[in-house]
């Protein structure tokens, strides 16, 4: 293959895991494909038991794959033992050694691979300043508070500098502040050190927040591969627009489609232009769906659409406004609280709802 | 008026009182049936020893003490080491530690079994492990003779297999011993080193393996030493009762291998001297306590590690 600028660092093909058997049998991942590129910051996005934490352990090598193959630059590394594969795990609940100090966690990679006691040392010092810990070098793991062992877990897995890093939700046991310290901290380290970030949480602000690219994961399958704003603004399915922020399904028709443009029919006869999902081409009757903030109260005088607001909850940098459209389907708007908005609308108000261009995205279901 | 720290004070007099008194009872059997009995040996230790057993009150001899390290020639009346009681001190201190080395080396694999396996069924196993304890040692002990001698089930079935021509002569033998004795202590063995594996942390041991240890390496750099305690636990409980071994050597050791516990029951009984069997008594005691103090150092090491 020849070398591009984006090669894929791991390549996922068509990787099922079965656990159990008979009547207990169940399809952790269900023929999943997906390829992450050299040098990305990819994240695993899904509710709990949604696989990813199990591609991430295939990954690893803690479990093996009952179908499918997984390759590393080109490898297949699925037969490998976890100790054979140039991948290091940073664990959720950190799996510190208690027994040892910080500084010969950080070692122990490099120790196991047989490199000299000078290189190892230097390297731990090296690791210790990246993460900002030399001075506790020699504290246990149990003498330091979470956030510093996220880091030396950190710094554990990255001495050894792997081909790709694996991160299964190391922020979630920290605090609200610090996890969102860690969270620029990490997307720094993943750019100062260019190694392969995969990273899998359910906290999909952190996803958005951090992420080249995205997989959105429901029941063993990946649903959607894109960057944060495709994910946020071009959701391909019902479930990853709910998942990913706050959404407004609409039913429509479709009128006309030229390329990944359609041309649908709101309940309320509007003709409105929306996105579709790459490579798809419906016909009849479809959901589309727009996000909270993109939608723009007007007057009922020809607009899209027209309801009447029902709540209007004050939050401080913006106003949700919980509207009842006429079709009956419930919508909410949100609006920013900048200053200079000259039209008030309160609960019983009859209102208008524009639905600017490239605002509407049609679902695959 | 009572000031208030007065009134604490009082409080906490009378709290102590209190306590005191709930653990009389229990101070005073400790006192009468588990210590009286040690200044009695000791005090035995220094007498003379009767004719026909029991001592001699109040006539104070060294005797007991200096029989126990020396033996004095009955014919020139020269003063040599006692080799016999020597060489027993030895044997038994020998085949004690063979003992907690191969209950060690037995109980590891079997506790690390049990705790790896979901926690709905390593009861049953825990339980599996004490089902022994159920039955008399005595009668296992004869029980294992069965198995041992040279008819026994373990003979016929290795010329049975073809794997010897004649029955190798187990009975009698320090092998026939070591049999009996880890037979006896594996639970002992296994239940703290379960104990330590259960709260073991399995995600240290895939931390382990994903910083590139192999198995071997995982199991020596991680898993042995976090689960020290249960090992040192282990091989303590082992060890003491070992040392003081009767029923075993005397059932399967026959009279000419004897351990500790039956050279101190042969001066109670047959050989009656009473006082040189109080000082080996003691002796052994004092063997004990040095194993405990070596555990109390090491326990004191790995538990400041982990704090």
């Amino acid at each position: 293959m020849p070398e591009k600028p984006d090669r894929n660092a791991i390549e996922v093909r068509n990787v099922s895991k079965i656990f159990g058997s008979g009547d207990a049998r169940f399809a952790a991942l269900d023929r999943v494909s997906v390829n992450i590129r050299e040098n990305e910051f990819f994240t695993l996005l899904g509710p709990s038991g949604c696989g990813k934490t199990t591609l991430l352990r295939l990954i690893a090598g803690f479990d093996f794959p009952s179908e499918g193959e997984i390759f590393l630059y080109g490898d297949d590394i699925a037969p490998l033992p976890p100790f054979r594969r140039p991948v290091n795990t940073v664990f959720q609940s950190y799996a510190l050694f208690p027994h040892m100090t910080v500084a010969q966690n950080i070692g122990f990679g490099l120790e196991m691979l047989g490199k000299p006691k000078a290189e190892v040392e230097a390297r731990v010092t090296q690791m210790l300043k990246l993460v900002r810990m030399e001075q506790l070098a020699g504290r246990r793991t149990s003498q330091i508070s979470g956030g510093q062992q996220q880091r030396v877990a950190l710094a554990r897995a990255l001495a050894p500098q792997p081909k790709v890093l694996l991160l299964d939700e190391p922020l979630s046991a920290l605090d609200y502040k610090l996890r969102k310290d860690m969270q620029i901290e990490l997307k720094t380290l993943q750019h100062e050190t260019g190694i392969t970030f995969i990273f899998v949480t359910h906290d999909q602000e952190e996803a958005l927040t951090m992420s080249d690219r995205i997989a959105v994961m429901s029941a063993g399958k990946i649903l959607q591969v894109g960057s944060p704003r495709d994910i946020y603004d071009r959701p391909a399915e019902r479930f990853v627009a709910d998942f990913i922020g706050e959404s407004n399904f609409l039913p429509a028709a479709i009128v006309s489609t030229a390329g990944n443009l359609a041309t649908v029919r709101l309940a309320s006869g509007a003709e409105i232009p929306a996105s579709l999902p790459d490579g798809f081409a419906p016909k009849g009757d479809v959901s589309i769906v727009v996000r909270p903030e993109h939608a723009q109260l007007a007057k009922p005088e020809g607009a899209a659409l027209a309801g009447t607001v029902e709540t209007v909850v004050y939050l401080g940098t913006d106003t949700h406004f919980h509207l009842k459209l006429d079709s009956g389907e419930p919508f909410i708007v949100r609006r920013q609280n900048a200053r200079g908005h000259t039209d008030r609308f309160v609960a019983g108000n009859r209102v208008g709802l524009l639905i600017p261009a490239d605002s509407a995205q049609v679902l695959k279901d | 008026m009572a000031s208030a720290a007065e009134t604490a004070r009082q409080a906490e007099r009378a709290d102590v009182r209190s306590r005191w008194l709930l653990s009389t009872p229990a101070l005073l059997i400790i006192l009468v049936a588990a210590i009286g009995p040690l200044f009695v040996m000791l005090a035995y230790s220094f007498m003379v020893k009767g004719d026909y057993g029991d001592v001699k009150f109040g006539q104070f001899s060294l005797d007991g003490w200096f029989s126990v390290f020396f033996s004095r020639d009955i014919f020139d009346d020269t003063v040599g080491l006692a080799d016999a009681h020597l060489s027993i001190f030895w044997r038994s201190v020998k085949l004690s530690l063979i003992t907690t080395l191969l209950t060690l080396g037995l109980g590891f694999p079997t506790a690390y079994f049990i705790a790896t396996r979901p926690a709905s069924t390593r009861e049953v196993w825990v339980f599996l492990i004490t089902i022994p304890f159920w039955t008399n040692l005595l009668i296992r002990t004869f029980a294992m003779q069965e198995v041992i001698r040279n008819e026994g089930i373990l003979n016929t079935l290795m010329m049975w297999l073809g794997l010897i021509d004649r029955p190798v002569q187990l009975m009698y033998t320090d092998v026939a011993i070591l049999f009996g004795m880890v037979y006896v202590y594996l639970p002992l063995m296994v239940l703290p080193l379960y104990a330590s594996m259960e709260k073991l942390d399995f995600r240290l041991v895939e931390a382990g393996y994903d910083l590139y240890a192999t198995r071997l390496r995982v199991l020596w750099r991680i898993i042995i030493p976090l689960v020290r305690p249960g090992i040192v636990a282990g091989s303590i409980l082992v060890f003491i009762p070992s040392l003081g071994a009767y029923v075993t050597p005397r059932v399967l050791g026959g009279g000419k291998n004897m351990m500790l516990g039956n050279l101190i029951e042969l001066q109670f009984g047959a050989g009656r001297n009473w006082p040189l069997g109080a000082a080996l008594s003691i002796t052994l005691m004092a063997i004990v306590m040095l194993a405990l103090l070596v555990y109390v150092r090491n326990a004191a090491r790995s538990g400041a590690q982990h704090v």
